[in-house]
């Protein structure tokens, strides 16, 4: 059975004034669908740069990512943003909701971008499901920040996707909240049978996932 | 684009602006003025049209006018007498008038009428009857102006030449004839019929005759026109009939509304200007909703038109309310243009000007907007991941360029559309263009100047307002470019205003001459002389005139040149053969004469070729003639034989008469001629009580007052700067609207900020301060810099279109420097209270959140 994800030879590098900085270095590793995988490692070991490529969000330097059997590297932006709507679900440390259009305005958008007929029905039906339903027409402003990453997660999963990438998806949150949003996080990944990728610090959450990768000055040195 | 996918833009673009709708209606506002105006001028010019449509008869007040300024053979009388239908007679001239209930005396256009003209319209009098009953006695009907003027009455008299006559009404309006006319030149009509006993008809004086024809039912004034036209022009008689009437009018209104609509183009502009940089600031706060979008699957297209929408929709909002603006402003045009108007305007909504009007603002407000909306395509969807993430080696886009150059094509076509000359409104983009380019390098400038001599040991508030210049999302060009040139146009306005005044009065200053006498026939010339140095003035110059016309031009008679319309040969200025020459003779040059080529002959014997001196441009270009070619001239029925003998460079700025055709003496001196006398009087009573004595014991000697003439140009200019100013408020107003739309945004940019340094314990009355100096710094900078180009604009056109030397006045650019930037301290004052005046994490969670 072909991986969910597979990465190999992956490097970035940044162009600086003075010269050129390497954030990562031939990482390769596979993940399997429906699989759990953490990436964790120091700051500025390149955990977030790891993900932004492997979710499609930027291009390497070398090296390939392939998302579903889909070459992400052979495609251009636009056609990385169709596969991100078809696949590709994300939870942020900083929620990214949007602060103009209100809760279930909010998860309706990727169902929308796809031209769903039932977007608001099955937006609803999301909220009700991280319990937001009395909540739909608030503002991000007006919601707490554990409300916040419970909408966001109902966004993540408004698409039905393959994959779902989360960058410290509590790091923004108290350690209350933070495991209600856990186990809802790792709920819905059951229900759905979502391949799940997260980049964090919190040794605790990492734990909860099947795999996981130990990134260091841009190389993975234990998986 | 899928309708659906179509449908989902709008309805995120419509949800995208609910929280920053009041914010997007401020960028729009900028444009609403220069709309405004557009719509405004648009409108009252089609009802212009309309008007001169449906007026053109009253403005001519007949059907035909024949007009003749020199006697004319008995054979064209016959043909002038043979035309049918009620015909009028008027002749015309320019003569003093003496007041004799207030001894004011006056240099005024007489027109001595008989018959039933106007034959349309009417000549509006106070009492209305004066103007259908003053030809049954000795009554005059004299301009309301001069009346006010010189403290008289209906009732009381006026003394033209030797007759003294009942002022029988005021002259309110007469056809065809605007305030502008009445000011140069005030009429006083009188009956024809005493037109003879006046005593002012004598031989060289400059006399107009018009015959108005009201012609039969089923006479077509253009038909026969066409019929009789040939002979008049023969002998230089003119015609016009309803139609050039509507011509010519039009004509000068068009000029009129293509200069008032590129003024009000000229704001839309700026308004333009400020919407991009609104935008251009409204898009990077929009940045991370858009790489959130992005990570979702929304295509960079996509992101692109949910603010496309979003901007074009408040641009045709910003556009349909400077429309409805502009209706109403419309309303207020006549009152502003009545000085020009010659007649009553009437005011009705032209719709299509309306339409043209939404769609000029609408598509310059969208093409500025998406000159700054393009990089939206190109936003990183990994701005979510890394917010410091800025887009590496920021690519060139060419579709920014494509906007740059329909904007250019634009504006160009707009002044081409108005100007109607490709070279012309060329020259106003690239004007315009270099008007932005150097305030726009003025503002870099400053930013890298404050940089780079950044006084690192000033205090932190100065420290902190300084760097607020040119840190990242300063409002430092836009401002500049704004206000300063907002500023630029009113005080130039100022300046040149001043300019022309002030050569005027420096004309009468020192020595110079300050009065004119003319109209002295040859038995009154030792007379005039000896009453002027009774009343102790100086005999500047006296110039005997002689009244001509050019019969031939190097071998081809007038009416060869006239008929000739081939473009091969060399073309001879139609007016510089038609027109009627006052020459004068004489042995030697004057001051303000030079000769630039061949040799000036003073004086010829009898039988002696006679050469004349043509001033220069009037002759190599006007006549196309040069040394040593052939001029016959037509001295009141005598031909005379004269060749160029050279040419002059003659200094018109001085108060003289001047001449472009000069004769060596020997030649005219038994002629028919008058003469002119030019002295200068100390002091205004002095100058009162010789006019006086002038006109009555020489009442056909016609007197020009330097103070009347400073008088009569402030008068004009002083209408004509009231449009302009008029005009110019539009810019400025939007200049303010711009202002406050950048004051608004920079506090949501400086909020952040202000907040942290109220945290870190700043007063109020620190942060005020820091804010105060700020925009005080901007206010003085931007109007500096719009006075400096006022300054340079004022200079090049007085050096280069006036020939003047430019010294501009000190206290004007002073005060408006102290206006315009009180106003923008002010605003940001304002603007900034509501920060300090409420606790630090209220004020983030309502602006921010």
């Amino acid at each position: 059975m072909n991986p969910m994800l597979n990465i190999q030879q992956l490097t970035k590098t940044y162009q600086s004034g003075t010269g050129s900085l390497t954030v990562l270095k031939n990482v390769s590793f596979q993940v399997a669908q429906g699989a759990s995988l953490a990436i964790v490692g120091p700051s500025g070991s390149g955990k977030t740069t790891l993900l932004g490529l492997c979710a499609g969000l930027d291009r390497a330097s070398a090296g390939s990512v392939t998302l579903n059997g889909v070459k992400l590297d052979e495609l251009n932006e636009d056609q990385r943003a169709a596969i991100r709507n078809q696949y590709v679900g994300f939870i942020f440390q900083n929620f990214q909701l949007l602060p103009t259009l209100t809760a279930l305005e909010n998860v309706m958008v990727p169902l929308e971008l796809r031209g769903e007929k039932r977007a608001k029905s099955t937006a609803m039906d999301l909220l009700a499901r991280v319990g937001l339903a009395e909540r739909h027409h608030h503002y991000p402003a007006q919601l707490s920040g554990g409300e916040q990453q419970r909408v966001s997660l109902a966004r993540a999963f408004a698409n039905s996707p393959l994959i779902l990438f989360a960058d410290e998806p509590t790091g923004n949150l108290d350690e209350e909240t933070s495991g209600k949003v856990e186990d809802l996080l790792f709920e819905l990944n059951r229900e759905a049978g979502t391949t799940l990728i997260l980049v964090t610090h919190d040794t605790e959450l990492a734990a909860k996932t099947q795999r996981i990768i130990r990134l260091k000055g841009g190389e993975v040195v234990e998986d | 684009m899928r309708m659906s996918e179509f449908k989902w833009l709008w309805k995120m673009a419509w949800r995208d602006s609910r929280r920053s709708r009041s914010r997007l209606l401020l960028f729009t506002a900028s444009i609403v003025m220069g709309i405004a105006a557009l719509v405004a001028i648009n409108s009252f010019s089609d009802n212009l049209r309309n008007d001169i449509q449906n007026q053109a008869k009253n403005l001519l007040g007949a059907d035909l006018v024949i007009q003749a300024n020199k006697p004319y053979s008995d054979s064209l009388q016959q043909l002038i007498d043979s035309i049918g239908g009620e015909r009028a007679r008027e002749t015309s001239f320019a003569s003093m008038v003496y007041f004799p209930k207030t001894q004011g005396t006056r240099l005024i256009q007489v027109r001595a009428l008989k018959g039933g003209y106007p034959f349309y319209g009417k000549l509006a009098t106070e009492p209305p009857e004066a103007a259908a009953t003053f030809q049954q006695g000795k009554n005059a009907l004299v301009d309301q102006s001069l009346l006010i003027q010189y403290g008289v009455e209906v009732g009381d008299s006026v003394k033209i030449g030797r007759v003294t006559f009942l002022i029988a009404g005021k002259l309110m309006q007469i056809p065809g004839q605007n305030a502008v006319t009445s000011t140069v030149a005030p009429t006083v009509f009188i009956p024809r019929d005493y037109l003879e006993a006046t005593g002012l008809v004598q031989k060289g004086s400059r006399i107009n005759h018009a015959f108005y024809y009201k012609l039969p039912k089923g006479v077509d004034g253009e038909k026969l026109e066409e019929k009789i036209e040939g002979r008049l022009r023969r002998e230089s008689l003119r015609s016009e009939t309803v139609e050039d009437r509507k011509r010519r009018i039009s004509r000068a209104f068009t000029n009129m509304e293509r200069f008032l609509n590129l003024v009000s183009f000229v704001a839309l502009l700026l308004g333009c200007v400020g919407v991009a940089s609104a935008v251009h600031i409204y898009v990077k706060e929009k940045i991370p909703a858009v790489a959130v979008l992005r990570c979702l699957g929304a295509r960079g297209s996509q992101a692109f038109f949910i603010y496309l929408l979003q901007i074009s929709f408040m641009g045709l909002a910003g556009a349909i309310a400077g429309a409805a603006l502009g209706v109403f402003i419309q309303r207020v045009l006549p009152a502003v243009l009545m000085d020009f108007l010659p007649f009553e305007a009437t005011v009705s909504i032209s719709w299509p000007s309306v339409a043209q009007g939404i769609l000029t603002g609408l598509a310059i407000a969208v093409l500025f907007a998406l000159l700054v909306l393009l990089p939206i395509r190109h936003i990183s969807p990994l701005y979510t991941l890394r917010a410091s993430f800025e887009h590496n080696g920021h690519r060139r886009d060419r579709l920014v360029w494509l906007m740059i150059g329909l904007i250019g094509l634009f504006v160009y076509g707009f002044a081409f559309w108005q100007m109607q000359r490709p070279l012309e409104a060329l020259f106003f983009v690239l004007g315009i263009g270099a008007a932005f380019l150097v305030l726009a390098g003025v503002a870099r400038l400053i930013s890298w100047a404050v940089r780079r001599f950044f006084p690192a040991n000033a205090s932190y508030i100065w420290r902190q307002s300084l760097s607020n210049l040119y840190r990242p999302n300063n409002q430092t060009l836009v401002l500049m470019v704004c206000i300063g040139l907002g500023t630029a146009l009113i005080t130039q306005l100022f300046f040149i205003q001043d300019l022309l005044l002030s050569q005027v009065e420096m004309t009468g200053t020192g020595k110079q001459p300050n009065m004119v006498l003319f109209d002295i026939q040859n038995s009154q010339k030792e007379e005039l002389a000896s009453l002027t140095s009774q009343y102790e003035l100086p005999l500047i110059q006296q110039v005997p005139i002689v009244s001509m016309r050019l019969a031939s031009v190097k071998g081809r008679s007038r009416a060869e040149i006239l008929n000739d319309t081939s473009r091969t040969s060399r073309r001879v200025a139609r007016w510089a053969v038609n027109r009627e020459y006052r020459a004068t003779y004489r042995d030697s040059l004057i001051g303000s004469e030079t000769i630039v080529a061949g040799k000036w002959v003073g004086r010829v014997q009898e039988g002696d070729s006679i050469f004349v001196s043509l001033e220069e441009e009037f002759g190599r270009d006007d006549l196309g003639v040069d040394l040593g070619d052939e001029l016959v001239f037509d001295v009141q029925g005598r031909l005379i034989k004269t060749y160029v003998g050279s040419f002059r460079q003659i200094d018109f700025a001085r108060f003289q008469t001047n001449f472009m055709v000069l004769f060596p003496a020997g030649v005219l001196e038994n002629a028919p001629q008058f003469h002119v006398l030019i002295t200068r009087t100390n002091g205004t009573e002095t100058s009162a009580k010789f006019q006086r004595a002038v006109v009555q014991q020489f009442p056909n000697v016609s007197v020009i007052d330097l103070a009347l003439v400073l008088n009569t140009i402030d008068d004009v200019i002083g209408k004509v700067s009231f449009v302009i100013r008029f005009m110019a408020l539009f810019s400025i107003i939007t200049g303010l609207i711009v202002l406050l739309g950048s004051v608004i945004i920079s506090k949501y940019q400086r909020i952040q900020e202000s907040v942290l340094l109220r945290t870190l314990g700043a007063s109020r009355r620190q942060i005020l301060r820091i804010n105060m100096y700020e925009y005080l710094i901007l206010g003085l900078l931007a109007s500096v810099t719009g006075i400096i180009l006022a300054l340079l604009g004022s200079w090049a056109t007085a050096i280069y279109s006036f020939e003047m030397v430019f010294v501009p006045k000190l206290w004007p650019p002073l005060l408006v420097i102290f206006i315009i930037t009180g106003i923008t301290v002010l605003l940001g004052m304002l603007n900034s209270r509501s920060i300090v005046n409420k606790p630090p994490l209220e004020v983030l969670r309502k602006e921010v959140g």
